[in-house]
């Protein structure tokens, strides 16, 4: 058995109180982007940074079970395709009321996490990076045939998401405080859960399966649970992308998108309290000013990332200080 | 449908078959002996019909193509190989992902920089083109039953290399137990090397196999990738014998699925639901099989026993 060198205990709990406090310095200067866009491109300001918001949301997700859990899923973003493609479909067909939507995508998400959580889960290594790759696949498959909402050209929406008669989801600055407001409700989700006995035990069967078995708990149960949780939350960010955007296209669910998710979470440092926040948010903007520098943008980003995971110490942040496991063989 | 056609799709089935073979043999043995994960296997299949494309420009003569596109290939898997995935195999496969992912995104992008967005094709050989009747009123391509052809000789070769040969010895010993060979003394690096090269060699390989056929266009390996994952996790990870079958099935399966699924759900339901609905779920239809293999089989059908 090849046991995992002991990660730094306590990144999460010894710097609580400065994590904490950048936490609350983020969420304040996002809280202000609006009232300073207005003296700038107000509109392109407020889609960009509402966009890194919806995705970091997503990508907070993704770190409980790929920084704390260990699980490397390569089909996240299958669930903010879920999310997307229900708001838009029900919003097409004349139910645009948030309150029916939301419930929706909540259940839809849970029951798709649960039923794929369950085959992807009993395997592991790189069985679970492809089922779950696979699983997003089919997601992805099955969108671009739905001839009826789009197909391949995605679905724009020609209504917009309504709460309780408001149009608050249509306003720019409305709908990017309620992202906002869904972010700090995800960290803070998250952040509670991984401190919680439950956060325990999935953070240590990271480390070591067989000891955490061998001690009475049931891993699977537990890593199922983050896994749904996990997948509710990127379902609720795929609400928000099309509350948002007024537009899904299948692309949402490409497994290219999915490993976007996981370089935001390895860029800002996996597992830590603002770690795939700051990830998240440097990734967007890092892609912005690289393709307004060229159209070729690619060119630059793709060595960039080669060259980070060459140099280990690289990067931003602790971009590759997480555990070196090793190989899992003899 | 009638047997003729069922019988083009088989055809069709098998040499995408082959095809999904060529393109997973590298990549089972790259992960079953190194445990590397290689995003960037599928790009390896796209820039082989690049090569073809720009060498058959050169030459105008397909089967020089054929030696220098893959050959080609081979050089800028080795290329790879000493320069970035040799610091790799001992990191954890979050590390493969991430640095062979930053390769698709470059070469994708070089290829559009290169020979633009549009796709490209390649013209069949002379001696190839034309089709053929295999029973009466049955006309298929020369081109495509070369294919297949080819595809199993290629099979065949391996079958023989890796059943029969000392190379074929230390890489199915590599796959059991990668300590044990390298403490009986083995040149792990360069036996490392040999297979990442003859994997990527063949990856290019299908690439220029396909250039004829397929379009030519940057991202044309995005896809094929996770259906060769597919079939390396369906055949067991690291077993030629496993990716031979699970190709052929995949193949199958993909093909009779799209042909034949919109004509079997009408059978239940009426004909527009059944159009809605049977692109779909034929679409699917590997990743469902994948799935249910996957639930009762975790390591797949053929995966190499490791040790501990």
């Amino acid at each position: 058995m090849n046991v995992a060198p002991d990660k730094k205990p306590g990144t999460v709990i010894s710097n609580l109180s400065d994590s904490y406090r950048l936490s609350i310095l983020i969420f304040l200067i996002l809280a202000l982007v609006p009232v300073f866009a207005r003296y700038g491109a107000e509109g392109f300001i407020l889609d960009l940074v509402n966009r890194a918001i919806i995705l970091a949301l997503a990508a907070i997700a993704l770190d409980l079970i790929l920084g704390f859990g260990g699980m490397v899923s390569f089909g996240h973003a299958a669930f903010i395709g879920i999310g997307a493609y229900i708001t838009a479909i029900m919003v097409t067909e004349g139910f645009g009321e948030a309150l029916i939507i939301f419930p929706i995508v909540v259940v839809v998400s849970t029951l798709f996490a649960l039923i794929t959580g369950i085959i992807c889960l009993r395997t592991s290594g790189v069985y679970f990076i492809m089922i779950t790759l696979a699983f997003g696949q089919m997601l992805f498959f099955a969108a671009s045939s739905l001839s009826t909402y789009g197909g391949d050209d995605g679905l724009t929406i020609w209504g917009n998401v309504t709460i309780l008669g408001s149009d608050i989801f249509a306003d720019d600055v409305g709908i990017f405080y309620i992202s906002l407001g869904f972010l700090i409700a995800g960290l803070f989700l998250v952040q509670t859960l991984v401190g919680s006995r439950f956060g325990r035990v999935l953070r240590a069967a990271k480390e070591n399966e067989t000891r955490i078995s061998a001690l009475g708990y049931n891993v699977l149960r537990v890593r199922l649970t983050a896994y749904v949780i996990a997948g509710v939350i990127a379902g609720i960010a795929g609400f928000l992308h099309t509350s948002q955007a007024e537009f899904v296209s299948p692309a949402t669910m490409r497994w290219q998108h999915s490993g976007e998710l996981i370089i935001m979470v390895a860029l800002g440092g996996m597992g830590t309290r603002n770690g795939t926040l700051i990830g998240a948010f440097a990734y967007v903007l890092l892609i912005q000013a690289l393709s307004d520098f060229t159209q070729d943008w690619k060119l630059i980003f793709g060595p960039l990332m080669v060259l980070a995971v060459l140099s280990k110490n690289g990067g931003i942040g602790r971009f590759f200080a997480y555990v070196k496991g090793g190989r899992n063989r003899a | 449908m009638s047997t003729t056609l069922f019988l083009v799709q088989v055809l069709n089935g098998l040499q995408l078959g082959v095809l999904l073979f060529l393109i997973a043999a590298g990549l089972t043995l790259v992960f079953g002996v190194m445990g590397f994960i290689n995003l960037a296997h599928g790009v390896q299949y796209m820039v082989g019909a690049y090569f073809a494309v720009a060498f058959y420009a050169l030459t105008q003569n397909f089967l020089l193509t054929v030696i220098l596109a893959s050959a080609s290939a081979l050089l800028l898997g080795l290329l790879f190989e000493v320069l970035i995935f040799r610091h790799l195999y001992d990191r954890d496969h979050l590390d493969h992902v991430l640095a062979t992912f930053g390769i698709i995104l470059f070469l994708n992008q070089a290829t559009t920089v290169l020979w633009g967005p549009e796709p490209l094709v390649i013209p069949e050989p002379d001696f190839l083109s034309g089709s053929i009747p295999l029973v009466e009123g049955l006309l298929y391509p020369v081109y495509r039953l070369a294919i297949i052809a080819v595809g199993l000789a290629v099979a065949g070769l391996l079958w023989f290399m890796v059943t029969r040969t000392k190379l074929g010895m230390l890489v199915r010993a590599g796959a059991t137990n990668l300590e044990m060979v390298s403490a009986l003394g083995v040149n792990i690096r360069r036996l490392f090397m040999l297979v990442f090269g003859f994997g990527a060699m063949l990856a290019g390989f299908a690439g220029v196999l396909s250039a004829p056929i397929f379009s030519v266009e940057p991202g044309m390996g995005d896809d094929i990738l996770i259906v060769a994952f597919v079939v390396i996790i369906v055949g067991g990870i690291g077993s030629i014998r496993g990716a031979f079958i699970a190709a052929l099935v995949i193949g199958l399966v993909d093909t009779l699925g799209r042909s034949m699924m919109t004509d079997i759900l009408k059978l239940f339901m009426d004909a527009s639901a059944a159009n809605q609905i049977g692109p779909a779920l034929a679409s699917m239809l590997i990743y469902v099989l994948m799935a249910a293999i996957l639930f009762f089989k975790p390591t797949g059908l053929f995966a190499p026993g490791k040790t501990a």
